[in-house]
């Protein structure tokens, strides 16, 4: 059978599942619509969270990115799972102690303000649809590639499989259809990596493979760098970034993980505090599987991809490398006329994406406009690693097909999750809240239910019109958590001095300054101003990173505002003691 | 002050006495070693990986989990010897 009818057949499987779950799963209260009841195991949570947590650009990006990127894409590894750590230990058990639904409920009731919780509201919406766009975009681009149609109609085919699960389920639908595509996309990710692993190392286990030897006996890590200094690139195990900056990134990733509202909202769905700690610990576990597969199949691409394509005649070049030139994520110009790929260091391109010219070359190539001097004659888009992948190494087509579905399951997961903080924050946060307090339980049900249907229509719109910003801006949304929710979660619960002036200080300062460095060195303004270069970066700190420095200065400002400002009274002080115990949790409440 | 204000000082103290530990373990593996000093840990090596970047890429990794873990176990034990277990 194709490709694509595999294709067909895999992503109808897995989609009516999802569908089942959704129709079995319907929620009926707002406990369950926002918490899913607050009675899912830790088993399942963990899963759940995990599939949450694991984006399209986890699955599809992230081993794309590291292949490119060797020592540098630790920044990833080790930024996207340590703060897993920070989250079970600092975070996970007191937010279920306190038992409410949302992270803005936390802030506005630990800081006594409604200021607050509306600071914290519009922080965890900024930092949900700056993340939520880029994944209805790689729905879009998963149909595209796989599944031969128009990335619009993908966009528009995800938004309503979505909107199915998320408008009937609320959390509790997420939840379950979460627990079936972290199954999806764990299989279709391990699937190709021990195949490719016991192709290249004769070892099965990815892990372990990654530090094995390929034929003629040396270590595969080894051939890689010796592979990379031929060709002119840096060697693969020691990267380009300075040390600080790598640390800083590092820190940004790490504590904007533990500070991401539809991460932590999940941890108010299980029964008790021991439970809480404990699904946090399963998550990672479930997490590290992917993440420690990443970079092993990073290296193996990267090797592969070196030796199939280097100083290869263009003519003899696989079929793959030939439909995804078609699809535009690779370009190659015969530079010096000799029908052979040449791929050493440098940037093939002038300007980042390839311009294609209508005509073919001599030698069957899509010719491009915008050819730079530079000796290297290939472009490779990062994002095809993971999808090419298999068709690379020869994989059969079932294996294929199910790296597209495992793609889908990712990035539906992750989008469902953020939509349900977007139209909690909007239904709970401000309606509940502040406007309407006097709402009925049905009511507020129903206002959930339509900010989804909004939420949902414009995070597709992102995917359909993406401003060119978006990209840039997924990457930072950490960066924006790191400085705005997690000093003041953190402070709310280890001082208990810490008070309302202090917390809304720092969060305001916080994410302004994350937001202001965001757009000066990396974004631009639209139209006004181009980002500054590199050169002028504080401390030689990239915007990824910069969220340590923004988090380090909330902290600093709101310890010294609220020393300065009166203590925060006694009923805050005795709540503060008592999410410090675990025992008499309780379930999550409105009230 | 009552016994159970006592018992609850107590369990804190000695779960920021955890949290330090744990977090010193944390740091060090993974901005110690796969960041700070994993030029001078490159110098050795574990089967095909040099160590350093062993750390950057997988050890690091392995070790949060444990440590999540650890935590769990010791809060459990923490929990039912203050009583707070339920």
């Amino acid at each position: 059978m194709s490709v694509q009818t595999w294709t067909w057949i895999l992503v109808g499987i897995t989609f009516a599942l999802y569908f089942g779950i959704a129709i079995w799963a319907r929620a009926g209260s707002t406990k369950e619509f926002y918490v899913a009841g607050g009675d899912v195991s830790p088993l399942a949570n963990g899963m759940a969270t995990a599939a949450d947590w694991m984006s399209a650009a986890s699955f599809i990006s992230m081993a794309g990115l590291i292949s490119f990127m060797g020592y540098d894409g630790s920044v990833f590894l080790m930024g996207w799972t340590g703060g897993y750590v920070l989250l079970a230990l600092l975070l996970a058990p007191y937010l279920r102690k306190f038992g409410k639904f949302t992270v803005p409920d936390f802030i506005g009731d630990r800081y006594y303000s409604n200021t607050a919780r509306t600071v914290a509201v519009i922080c965890a919406l900024i930092v949900s649809f700056t993340y939520v766009a880029g994944q209805m975009r790689g729905v879009g681009i998963v149909f595209s590639q796989f599944l031969q149609v128009d990335i619009n109609i993908g966009v528009i085919i995800g938004m309503t499989v979505v909107l199915i699960f998320a408008f009937l389920g609320g959390m509790k639908g997420i939840t379950y259809t979460q627990v079936a595509q972290y199954c999806v996309l764990i299989f279709a990710f391990m699937v190709p990596a021990f195949f490719i692993s016991m192709q290249m190392t004769g070892n099965i286990i990815p892990q372990i493979g990654m530090g094995g030897k390929v034929e003629g006996g040396a270590f595969l890590l080894d051939k890689l760098d010796t592979l990379h200094t031929q060709l002119g690139f840096n060697e693969y195990t020691s990267g380009t970034k300075s040390t600080w900056d790598v640390f800083a990134i590092t820190l940004a990733l790490m504590v904007g993980t533990a500070g991401l509202p539809h991460v932590i909202v999940r941890f108010f769905t299980v029964p008790k505090v021991k439970d809480a700690r404990k699904s946090a610990g399963l998550a990672l576990l479930f997490i590290a599987i992917l993440y420690t597969t990443a970079p092993a199949i990073a290296v193996f691409s990267r090797t592969n991809l070196i030796e199939t394509v280097s100083e290869q005649e263009y003519k003899e070049i696989p079929a793959w490398f030939k439909n995804w030139e078609n699809t535009g994520l690779i370009a190659w110009s015969d530079k010096n006329g000799d029908g052979k790929i040449q791929y050493v260091a440098g940037n093939a391109l002038s300007g980042k994406k390839p311009e294609y010219t209508e005509a073919r070359g001599t030698n069957g190539e899509r010719l491009i406009s915008n050819a730079s001097t530079a000796e290297n004659e290939l472009y490779v888009d990062r994002d095809i690693m993971v999808l090419a992948n298999p068709e690379i190494a020869n994989l059969p087509n079932w294996v294929i097909a199910l790296v597209a579905a495992g793609g889908l399951a990712a990035a539906l997961s992750t989008a469902a999750g953020l939509l349900l903080v977007i139209s909690t924050s909007i239904s709970h946060d401000l309606i509940k809240k502040q406007l309407k307090p006097n709402i009925s339980e049905k009511g507020e049900l129903l206002a959930a239910r339509i900010a989804i249907l909004v939420a949902i229509i414009i995070a597709g719109l992102f995917g359909i019109y993406p401003p060119g910003f978006v990209a840039a801006v997924v990457a930072l949304a950490f960066g924006l958590a790191a400085a705005s929710f997690f000093p003041a979660i953190i402070l709310g619960i280890f001082d208990k001095r810490m008070n309302k002036e202090g917390a809304i200080a720092g969060m305001v300062v916080g994410i302004s300054l994350m937001l202001f460095y965001m757009i000066r060195y990396k974004t631009g303004l639209w139209m006004t101003f181009d980002p500054r270069p590199a050169s002028e970066w504080w401390f030689g700190t990239s915007p990824e990173g910069f969220g340590t420095i923004a988090m380090i200065v909330n902290v600093v400002i709101s310890v010294v505002v609220s020393r300065l400002t009166p203590a925060p009274p006694k009923d805050v002080q005795e709540l503060v003691e008592n999410i410090r115990i675990p025992s008499g949790a309780g379930e999550a409440s409105s009230h | 002050m009552s016994d159970k204000q006592k018992h609850a000082s107590a369990y804190w103290k000695q779960n920021i006495k955890y949290l330090a530990i744990l977090l010193s373990i944390w740091f060090v593996v993974s901005y110690g070693c796969g960041i700070l000093f994993r030029e001078e840990l490159n110098q050795f090596r574990l089967g095909g990986f040099k160590l350093g970047f062993w750390f950057a890429q997988q050890g690091s990794i392995y070790v949060f989990v444990i440590l999540i873990f650890v935590y769990v176990r010791l809060m459990n034990k923490l929990d039912k010897k203050y009583g707070f277990d339920e």
